[in-house]
């Protein structure tokens, strides 16, 4: 009868931002520990001056100053493959979505102001501790803040399309919540949290080059040098985000 | 019966949807028409959520068409959730969040919003405007699900089981705003299994069992097609010939009762029967009046009663 398409007002996706960012102000778990436990960590590692002693082992740096890339990563895994796959699960199984999806306003608006809210988290962690670092524990600033953004900001993409892929096909927030802690521990690991990535053996140095974290924390730990990130880190981060973003996008169910 | 000149806003033919090897609704046709006010009443299971989400886009029906305002629900939803407000039997809403902050997320998503405050004054959450969702009782939820349907001012309103949970105070509210908004020209079509709800506010009901539509009339119409009227049970000042009562166009049957009568008919019976025995010098006695209801009507056409699955 009539082809005509009605706009949804624009201010719509105000108001759910509004609303998502009430939500993360009042239930601070995204605050308290995506924010509070790197923060936590940096004064911890930061106080113990042995930390702090430059070795040749660990190729000229610090235990310290090798960490601290893994703290900022901390805060990017806490939202984004702990909590928003979580937030979007439980809007799935208490039928947020399906009510949002007979309205003028797609469902996937929300999805996209809980990216965003979780992503305003994440630098605002990253800016915190990197200033504590450097303010209170004698971090050296960030060489070049170009290529620390760049490494930051793959490193974020990555992540987040991992989270958004758990939230695609994990139906339970009891399941999320598992999967979202084992995978924070692995990927920690390769990172290079327990074993520092020059100590590690060369095969699995090699295998933490192919993780996500092992990548990020590569490229970022170059760039505080005033490095471009290498290569492999750049694509590593990339085909990541773009594959596992495709299959996100390609198995989400609203329902 | 609303005359079939008027517009139609919805028009379902032959939906069938079945979930798995469980069949939801196997035939189901009805029209529904501008300004009115259209029940689907039926026993849990009986295939009327199925039915609504249907009509709302929600479902893909298996066979048959569906219009809504002359649009596809499948293939115009963008053009369709604009006009349609919905509620639906299960959503829910964040706990942290107040009830005067969802209603104002809700109104920013339509272009021509109801007043917010106003639509929870009407539906009594006005007091309630500032407390977080999780402090809300069952009833309050309830309404606040029917304000979020209704927040869009849109030309048809689905609600599914719109007064379940609600206390007897909460439901009479429901009921007047919903015919408030059906006066301010919005299509209702409802879902409930509450007989006296669709007595009170339907012009027409379909009932609905085992996937398909048994009857559908008015409220009115369909207790007394179905039951065969109501009746007068009453007793006689005098004993009187029944050819007195069984002339009248109102009266089916006469019977007695010991010493009482008991007529029943249709139309304006009761009238009829106590004019007709006045204007012959009796008096009758005791009048009791019985309307067959709808829940009669159900029983009788499915042998069983509408909430429970017990055998009559």
């Amino acid at each position: 009868m009539n082809s005509t398409r009605i706009k949804t007002p624009r201010a719509a996706f105000g108001k759910l931002l509004l609303n998502e960012s009430r939500l993360a102000w009042r239930i601070p778990i995204g605050l308290g520990t995506g924010l509070g436990l790197p923060l936590l960590l940096l004064v911890i590692f930061g106080s113990i001056p042995a930390l702090s002693q430059v070795s040749s082992d660990l190729g000229g740096f610090s235990y310290f100053a090798l960490s601290f890339p893994i703290l900022l990563d901390v805060t990017v895994l806490t939202l984004s493959i702990m909590l928003l796959p979580r937030s979007l699960i439980k809007y799935r199984e208490t039928g947020i979505l399906r009510r949002l999806s007979v309205t003028p306003v797609p469902p996937s608006w929300l999805l996209a102001a809980q990216i965003v809210i979780n992503l305003a988290i994440v630098v605002v962690g990253i800016i915190l501790l990197t200033a504590a670092g450097v303010t209170a524990f004698g971090l050296e600033p960030p060489k070049n803040i170009l290529e620390f953004l760049l490494a930051n900001g793959l490193t974020m993409a990555s992540l987040f399309a991992v989270g958004l892929c758990i939230a695609a096909v994990v139906r339970s927030d009891a399941v999320a919540q598992g999967i979202g802690a084992l995978l924070f521990f692995a990927l920690m690991f390769f990172g290079g949290i327990w074993i520092p990535r020059p100590l590690m053996p060369a095969v699995l140095l090699n295998i933490s080059n192919w993780t996500p974290l092992g990548s990020s924390v590569d490229a970022i730990q170059r760039a505080m040098q005033g490095l471009f990130p290498s290569p492999q880190s750049i694509l590593v981060l990339t085909a990541y985000t773009l594959v596992l973003g495709y299959l996100a996008v390609r198995y989400f169910k609203w329902e | 019966m609303i005359k079939h000149s008027s517009t139609s806003v919805i028009t379902v033919s032959h939906l069938k949807k079945t979930y798995g090897n469980v069949i939801a609704d196997e035939d189901v046709s009805f029209v529904v028409n501008e300004g009115e006010i259209f029940g689907l009443l039926g026993p849990n299971g009986a295939g009327k959520t199925t039915t609504v989400e249907c009509i709302t886009g929600l479902r893909r029906p298996d066979g048959g068409t569906i219009s809504v305002l002359g649009l596809d629900p499948q293939v115009d939803r963008d053009a369709l959730h604009p006009v349609v407000g919905v509620q639906l039997q299960s959503s829910t809403f964040p706990d942290r969040l107040k009830v005067c902050e969802i209603l104002d997320m809700y109104q920013s998503f339509y272009l021509n919003p109801a007043n917010p405050e106003e639509l929870a004054q009407a539906l009594g959450l006005g007091e309630k405007l500032g407390s977080y969702y999780k402090t809300l009782s069952g009833g309050q939820k309830q309404r606040l699900a029917v304000a979020l349907a209704l927040i869009g001012q849109p030309k048809v309103a689905v609600l599914d089981e719109m007064t379940t949970g609600l206390d007897p105070q909460g439901r009479l509210d429901t009921w007047e705003l919903i015919e408030k908004t059906r006066d301010r020209g919005t299509t209702v079509i409802l879902v409930s299994h509450y007989m006296e709800e669709a007595e009170r506010l339907c012009d027409r009901v379909a009932l609905i069992d085992h996937g398909r539509i048994i009857a559908l009339d008015t409220p009115y119409g369909l207790a007394e097609k179905v039951t065969g009227g109501k009746q007068v049970l009453f007793l006689p000042s005098q004993p009187f010939n029944d050819g007195l009562l069984t002339t009248l166009p109102e009266v089916k049957t006469v019977e007695h009762q010991g010493k009482r009568v008991k007529v029943v008919g249709s139309g304006q019976l009761v009238n009829a029967v106590i004019l007709t025995l006045a204007k012959n010098g009796i008096e009758a006695l005791d009048i009791q009046s019985e309307g067959a209801t709808l829940e009669d009507a159900f029983v009788k056409l499915t042998g069983r009663h509408i909430h429970e699955n017990k055998e009559v």
